[in-house]
């Protein structure tokens, strides 16, 4: 399978359905599809869409999280569209955002989404329920059309990431980068069909691609954990036990959640083999416990950002570490290039910071109806003056250690990682600022702590201000700390003085 | 009491730690608010929590953990 080059996503799904019909693919303890269900189901919402005309748009999928949800994004690109996941985790202005900018022509939404999405301005957009959809006979001769019709550049998914202005970022993403990114991802992390992923990620993220597709590509089964389990570490760890669930790749916190308060010494996952961590500093000693209780089992940093399709790197972490130490990024998966280029745009020498910018196949189309910061980020590669070559600009800086092991080392900007998310600190001042009672607002990230820490100057209280807050921002962006002051430190030209605001900050002065 | 409702409030200040009741069942405390929520519990009451008392019957009201917290004073 790996050798024959395929040109859509959905040849995974085509591949597999005859060969496992019945076997179980997406399941959250609940609901249970299997192979033959997830095609029967993309088909038929694959038919509706051809038979309303709507053909290469996008089409908001907004569930609550199941293998409902799932079938729909299938159905999406079945219908030779691409998906939008939005979620009801996201508050409603953030939704009208995203919607303002994609202009989709439908909405799938279901029981439980169906009164937020009422309230919706879709413009020329419909909101049907998934059920109905289902009850479309499917049209295998339009389906087959249109997947033959296809091609690898054209979008699969459009997910949003968070902005700097306060206007979140649509990542379009296309079949070719799903399919390279998927292929290298199963190499490294040797998924097979006797997989069984337990998922942890939202479905509105890139993150899940590492469960979803795969799933297909070998015919293995996803477990989605119901999220209520991940405060209960040992029912959650009785949860991958009874599902015999092997792999899993979660962020940092799901883990510590688990290793931090003796969770091995009562119960062990009894199942798992490989554990896939990534995008956030994984504290040593959380993942010396995870070590120690599963001294078989795979251990992989993965790195990357949303416009390099996924994880971009990666690091099988089968080393003891210093405390303190950063389990490194490693590097890239095959079919993409990591430059490390410094401000003069010139490639960093070894053990020299330089700008982590990517290359091939893994970059994405770019942001969705937004020329203007597309082209900020995807750039010309500057190396390169003979032909047209897009990389992707990450922001993040890395550079080589001694070992010739890529390493994360800071940020450029104010964009941070909290919780396994991307939060640029400007969207969330600029939400505080939008606020009317807000006169000036200030946002920093206490890495000690793992707090994002709110000033403001108002005449608002602190409740106010995060009632408010969480009108505009998701939860995972909520400031979990919010200082009012009488006045904000300046600096001598009158802007705003972050570093003071820091310092104070850190010295207990506030 | 008043203290570990500080804490609580530190984490959500919107949410009313008095009479919320399903603050694990209704997904209020995410993996990462019990970790911050055990650590400064640890630190202002000196008990150890541990994986066991992590349950939503100990988590899901202020009223309840604040018992848990008495309950593993008792034991020291």
């Amino acid at each position: 399978m790996s050798s024959e080059r395929i040109h859509n996503v959905l040849a995974y799904l085509r591949n597999i359905v005859p060969k496992k019909p019945n076997k179980i693919a997406f399941s959250d303890g609940e609901l249970s599809l299997t192979f033959s269900d997830v095609y029967d189901r993309a088909c038929r919402i694959g038919s509706y869409l051809n038979e309303n005309g709507i053909y290469k748009r996008p089409v908001v999928v907004f569930m609550r999280k199941s293998p409902r949800e799932v079938t729909a994004f299938f159905g999406v690109i079945s219908g030779g569209c691409f998906y939008v996941p939005i979620d009801e985790e996201m508050p409603r202005d953030r939704i009208q955002l995203i919607l303002n900018n994609v202009c989709s022509p439908l909405v799938i939404c279901d029981e439980d989404t169906l009164p937020v999405a009422s309230n919706f301005d879709v413009s020329d957009g419909k909101v049907v329920l998934y059920d109905e959809l289902l009850t479309t006979e499917p049209n295998y001769e339009a389906i087959d059309s249109i997947y033959a019709r296809s091609l690898d550049i054209d979008p699969i998914y459009i997910v949003f990431t968070s902005g700097s202005t306060g206007i979140p970022k649509g990542v379009a993403a296309c079949h070719r980068s799903v399919i390279d990114y998927i292929e290298q991802l199963s190499e490294v992390l040797s998924f097979s069909e006797s997989t069984v992923f337990g998922n942890q990620t939202p479905l509105y993220f890139d993150a899940c691609l590492k469960e979803l597709y795969p799933t297909l590509k070998f015919g293995a089964t996803t477990y989605l954990i119901p999220k209520t389990l991940f405060s209960q570490p040992i029912a959650l760890l009785e949860y991958l036990n009874k599902h015999k669930i092997n792999t899993v790749c979660w962020v940092v916190s799901a883990l510590t959640m688990v290793s931090a308060f003796g969770t091995f010494d009562i119960i062990k996952p009894e199942y798992l083999h490989t554990v896939a961590f990534g995008s956030e500093v994984f504290p040593i000693k959380q993942f010396r416990l995870w070590r120690n209780a599963l001294p078989n089992a795979s251990f992989t940093n993965l790195y990357g950002p949303t416009e390099g399709t996924g994880m971009c790197c990666f690091y099988h972490a089968d080393r003891d570490f210093e405390d303190g130490e950063a389990i490194p990024i490693g590097k890239p998966f095959r079919n993409r290039e990591i430059l490390l280029l410094t401000d003069e745009n010139k490639l960093a020498e070894q053990g020299q910071e330089g700008e982590i910018c990517i290359r091939g196949t893994a970059v994405t189309l770019g942001y969705y109806n937004d020329p203007e910061r597309t082209s900020k980020a995807f750039v010309q590669n500057p190396l390169n003056s003979a032909y047209p070559e897009i990389i992707y600009k990450t922001g993040d800086m890395g550079k080589l250690n001694e070992r010739g092991e890529l390493v994360f080392v800071s940020r450029r900007d104010y964009q941070i990682k909290h919780m396994g998310h991307r939060i640029e600190l400007g969207e969330i001042e600029v939400s505080a600022n939008m606020i009317d009672a807000v006169q000036m607002a200030a946002c920093i990230y206490d890495k000690v702590k793992g707090k994002i820490v709110l000033f403001y100057v108002g005449t608002c209280t602190e409740k106010e201000l995060t009632v408010a807050l969480k009108e505009r921002l998701p939860r995972y962006m909520i400031p979990n700390k919010l200082i009012r002051l009488e006045t904000m430190p300046l600096t001598a030209n009158g802007k705003l003085n972050r570093v003071e605001l820091k310092n104070n900050f850190e010295n207990n002065i506030y | 009491m008043e203290k570990l409702l500080e804490i609580l409030t530190d984490l959500h200040s919107d949410v009313d730690f008095e009479t919320e009741e399903n603050l694990i069942d209704d997904g209020i405390l995410d993996s990462m608010d019990i970790i911050s929520l055990i650590t400064e519990i640890s630190e202002e009451y000196d008990v150890t929590i541990t994986a066991k008392d992590i349950i939503p019957a100990n988590f899901n009201s202020a009223k309840a953990l604040y018992a848990l917290i008495e309950r593993l004073s008792d034991e020291d």
